[in-house]
Formats: C-alpha cells, structure tokens, sequence
C-alpha cells in the first residue's frame, strides 16, 4: 500500500556579478544568506548527525568525506527559516529547500517563497555592495558552458518497495516528463549534438543511467540512500533529473504526477513492460526535438514517442484511480496531464502560457522575428538566461506573468504566507512554528530533529524521525501551552 | 476511469457554427496578439541586460549538487 507522499524540493541558484572583478560565489553566497532581517538573526545551526549522503540504495556504503563544518561555519552557512524550509550555501550557490508538504499544489507555493527569500536576501545583499558588485540570481540549471546546477525532488515512499522496483517503473516516466517539465534552452552542451533549442536545461548532463553521484557522471536514477525519516519504514527517492522550473502550471504538473507514478510504483501498478534500450540516449534524443515527435527506442524493440510513454503511464492512472479514493487536487492534475499530452501531440506552441520551455521558445522566436536577429544574437542567449531571473521587475519570465500571458496556480498572497509560516500538515509545521515562537532557544535543526538549548550543558533533542507528525492538528494546542521550551519538553516528553 | 471515459473527458472541438464569423474573430484576436506581442518586446528590450554579450559571456557557474 503506497505511503502518503511526503514532498519537498532542493533548488540551487545561478549567482552573478554585475562585473567579474572580486566576485567570488562562495564568499557572496554567504554575504547573500546573512543580510536579510529575519533571516539574519536566527541562530540555530544545521544538525548534520543524522545525515550520510554515502549510503547507496542498492545496499553499500561509498567511501567519502562526509559534511561536518565547524559550529561557526555551520551558523555562516545555514538559515534554517520560519517556514520550516531551510536556506543555505551549497559549494559555490545559494540553495533553498522547501519545507515537506503533503501535495503538488502547496509545493509550487513553497517553491515559489523560496525564490521570494532570496529575492529578498539579495535585494539586502546589494545594499552592502558596490553598484559593480551587485548580485544577480537564477533560478535555472547550467550556465550554458558545460557547468550544471542541479533541482532535486525529494519523494518519501515505503522502505518495503524493492528499489528495482523504482527503477524499473520510474525510468522511463523520467526520461520523457521533460515533454512538458523541461524548462528549455537554447544549444546543446556536453558534447551532444549541436541543436538550436532544446527542451531540458539539464537532459545533456545525464551519462549515467542508475548511481549515486550528483555532481559527475549524473546519473538519471539517483541512489542515495538517506531518508530522514525512520528508515525501517521509509525511504526518500532523490530524483535529480528535473529543471529547475518558473512556470507554477509546470511545477505543479511535474511533481504531481511524478507523486502518482511513485504510488503506482509502490503498488505494483506499472503493469506494463516501457524499458527503453538505452535510457541515456533517449533522455537527449527527446529533449533535443521540440516538435515532440521522435520515436526513442524501447527494449522490446517497438518505438514510441515521449507523448505515447507519458500516456501509457497517464492510462495507467486514470485506471489506478478507477477503484480507489482520490483528492481532488489528484483529479485535477490527471486532467491537467491529460490535456497537456493531447495539446503536445497536436501542436507544443499551444502550451505557450503553461510550459517553461514553450513559454521561452515562443518569446524567443518572437524576439527573433521583431528584431530580425537568429540564435547566433548574444541578445537571444541573454533572453534565455534571463528568463529565469528571479527579480519581479526584470525577470523575463515576471514580466510577462505580469502581461497576464502565463498560467499561474497560487495567488502572489498564498506565496507571502508560505514564507512567514511553515505547511499545516507535515513536521514542518512544528519545525517552523518553534522557531517562530522560541527562536534564541533553538539551538539547532535538522529534517528530523530539533534541538533545544534550556540553559543546560547539553542541548535536549527531539526527534522527528515522522514526517507526517508534528502537524498543527497534533501539536497545535501544546504549543500554545507551552509559554517556554521548559515547559514545550515538560508537555511532550510528560 | 476506461480509456472510452477518459476520451469522453477532454474537450470537444468547437461545433460548426458560423465559420466565417469565427474566422473573423480570430483574425481580430491575432491582430491584437501581435499589437500586444510588439509592447512586450519593447518591454523587454528595456529591462534585457546590456552588454548582454559580456553578459553572457561572464556568466561562468561552478557545477553544483
């Protein structure tokens, strides 16, 4: 039986400088994360204890230095946030995790804050710098020279599911949702075949099929074995394949139906045999045809375009769905799939307002034709990277969300209240919620701890090995006793 | 849900009605589009970075993840 799907995104962003002259990224990040009130004064730092980014799914633990800064670095490079997400510097750029939500929607709600922290946190930023040291963030995944920055989505899903299993069913689903996740670009990179503009950011960076690395050698099925949870019943599936997105409508469609493919994962519902012969390939081929219509080839030998793989896994839902209770918001992301695979069949340019890479592509392709320029214009490739501009004024992607010409899911206020407050029903919400209410007691945090400093040698901690506790319908009415964490430890352990 | 249901479900083609009127709208709609698409890209020629080549050029990310 498929567990609730626990969500929860890790979005690295693209850092730069007006001019090259003293910038460093690494030293800019961490100006960037410790300038912006609140943010600034909070001062609990990372719980790395649970954490070991080497183990492997497959059963083996890799050999490796694991991530131990000393507490000050700790502090300079951590914000854990009152949404109960955390902000951080991860190598040379700003990174932001949301906070576990239980669904697609409030998912592209987090996200969305994310961009709005540091939006912030980089407005404070440039108030301390010089006007050729401004900051410029991206929310997009290459740098269009051979370096990738990567989007994880995190899925918790049952310990129990043999991760063969995963493997088998969820291979294929990711080598093709780029069709309509991917967030576009213009050429191709890592010596693939040259191209004018292609679907996916990220597709030319695959060259593995299965593995744990993240940074080399990218592999398409991420094994790291790290759940954060309690590890007998769980396990997180890092997916690492994904663009970064801005488009909400894409967002939403891409986790929400990775989320459903995951349960029918878990419950032996991918009863059909979509093994491509070589997924590495496929995972270019299709990102480097923006018509959507070439065949990749499955192991069986018949040859099937993205649209009719994401439909057979589409046909698989509508039918899992026949005998069992579904959300809503499930429905409505089944109809949504829907739609956007008959539009991609009969024409992509239709997606114009909901798909990242469409959206682009349409006002890259205007720009070209009102300015009589081509792809070799330096402008066009400035059009693709400020497309993900996070600034609401000069974002390329904001402008024309301001033109009324993008699909949007949340209301700019939904966005607002998920940076100040943590979701309602995940452990996020005691994790965000504390920090507000006792925020100089909070001596530390990690995804499945919180750690509290009562004035005593050693700090006290809670552990919160249950992402689905913690909830504001569980914890609520104790912490709105607890005046103190003396008496939050008094109420919980009594 | 079948695949007969399913099919029942996406949206049906718009009926024959007056066509040419249809196709006058349309004609309208796009003229339109294209008025508006002209501001946007005036627009965006405004906020678009300058020295957009440099830009770009320097725009160098360490890999990540």
């Amino acid at each position: 039986m498929a567990v609730e799907k626990i969500i929860g995104t890790e979005t690295e962003f693209g850092i730069a400088a007006r001019t090259t002259q003293g910038f460093d990224p690494v030293g800019n990040s961490i100006l960037l994360i410790n300038s912006h009130e609140p943010i600034q004064s909070i001062k609990a730092i990372w719980d790395y204890a649970g954490e070991n980014p080497l183990l492997d799914a497959r059963g083996f633990e890799v050999s490796g230095e694991r991530e131990r800064p000393s507490q000050q670095d700790n502090r300079a490079i951590n914000k854990v946030l009152l949404n109960g997400g955390r902000l951080y510097v991860d190598g040379a750029h700003p990174e932001y995790s949301s906070p576990e939500v239980t669904n697609a929607r409030d998912l592209v709600r987090y996200e969305k804050a994310g961009e709005r922290i540091l939006e912030g946190s980089r407005q404070a930023a440039n108030r301390l710098l010089p006007p050729d040291g401004q900051l410029y963030m991206y929310k997009n995944n290459t740098d269009g020279k051979g370096n990738s920055y990567g989007c994880h989505e995190n899925y918790l899903m049952a310990r129990a599911v043999p991760f063969e299993k995963i493997i088998e069913g969820l291979t294929p689903f990711l080598v093709t949702r780029q069709i309509f996740a991917g967030a576009g670009k213009v050429g191709a990179e890592n010596q693939t075949e040259p191209v004018e503009y292609q679907i996916s950011q990220r597709g030319d960076f695959f060259e593995a099929w299965i593995g744990l690395d993240t940074m080399a050698k990218r592999p398409i099925i991420n094994t790291r074995d790290e759940p954060h949870a309690d590890e007998e019943k769980y396990r997180r599936l890092h997916v690492i394949v994904g663009d970064s997105n801005m488009s909400e409508f894409a967002t939403y469609l891409k986790v929400g139906t990775t989320a459903i493919v995951l349960s029918m994962v878990e419950d032996g519902w991918i009863r059909k045999d979509l093994a491509l012969e070589d997924p590495v390939r496929a995972i270019k081929e299709i990102s480097h045809d923006v018509t959507c219509r070439r065949k990749v080839r499955l192991k069986r030998g018949v040859e099937l375009s993205g649209v009719e793989i994401q439909r057979e896994y589409l046909d698989l839902a509508w039918t899992y769905y026949q005998g069992r209770e579904a959300a809503p918001q499930v429905l409505d992301i089944l109809e949504k799939w829907t739609w956007v695979l008959d539009k991609l069949a009969e024409d992509p340019w239709q997606l114009q307002r909901h798909l990242d890479w469409v959206i682009k592509m349409e006002l890259i392709r205007s720009y070209m034709e009102r300015r009589k320029v081509g792809f070799e214009d330096q402008r066009i490739s400035m059009l693709d990277l400020q497309y993900h501009d996070i600034r609401l004024e000069k974002g390329l992607y904001y402008v024309l969300e301001r033109q009324g010409l993008v699909e949007q899911i949340v209301t700019e206020a939904e966005i607002a209240d998920a940076v100040a407050f943590p979701p309602p029903d995940t452990r996020a919400y005691f994790r965000g919620t504390c920090l507000r209410k006792y925020r100089d007691q909070i001596y530390g945090a990690s995804w499945s701890s919180l750690l509290f400093d009562v004035g005593e040698a050693a700090v006290k901690k809670i552990p919160m090995a249950e992402p689905t506790r913690g909830t504001r319908k569980l914890v609520q009415e104790i912490l709105d006793r607890s005046e103190t964490v003396t008496e939050l430890l008094d109420n919980l352990t009594g | 849900m079948s695949e007969q249901e399913r099919k029942q479900k996406r949206p049906k083609d718009t009926p024959k009605g007056d066509e040419a009127q249809a196709k006058a709208s349309v004609a309208e709609r796009g003229k339109k589009l294209k008025e508006r698409m002209d501001e946007i890209i005036d627009e965006i020629d405004e906020v678009l970075e300058e020295n957009s080549e440099e830009f770009v050029r320097n725009y160098v990310q360490r890999g990540g993840e």
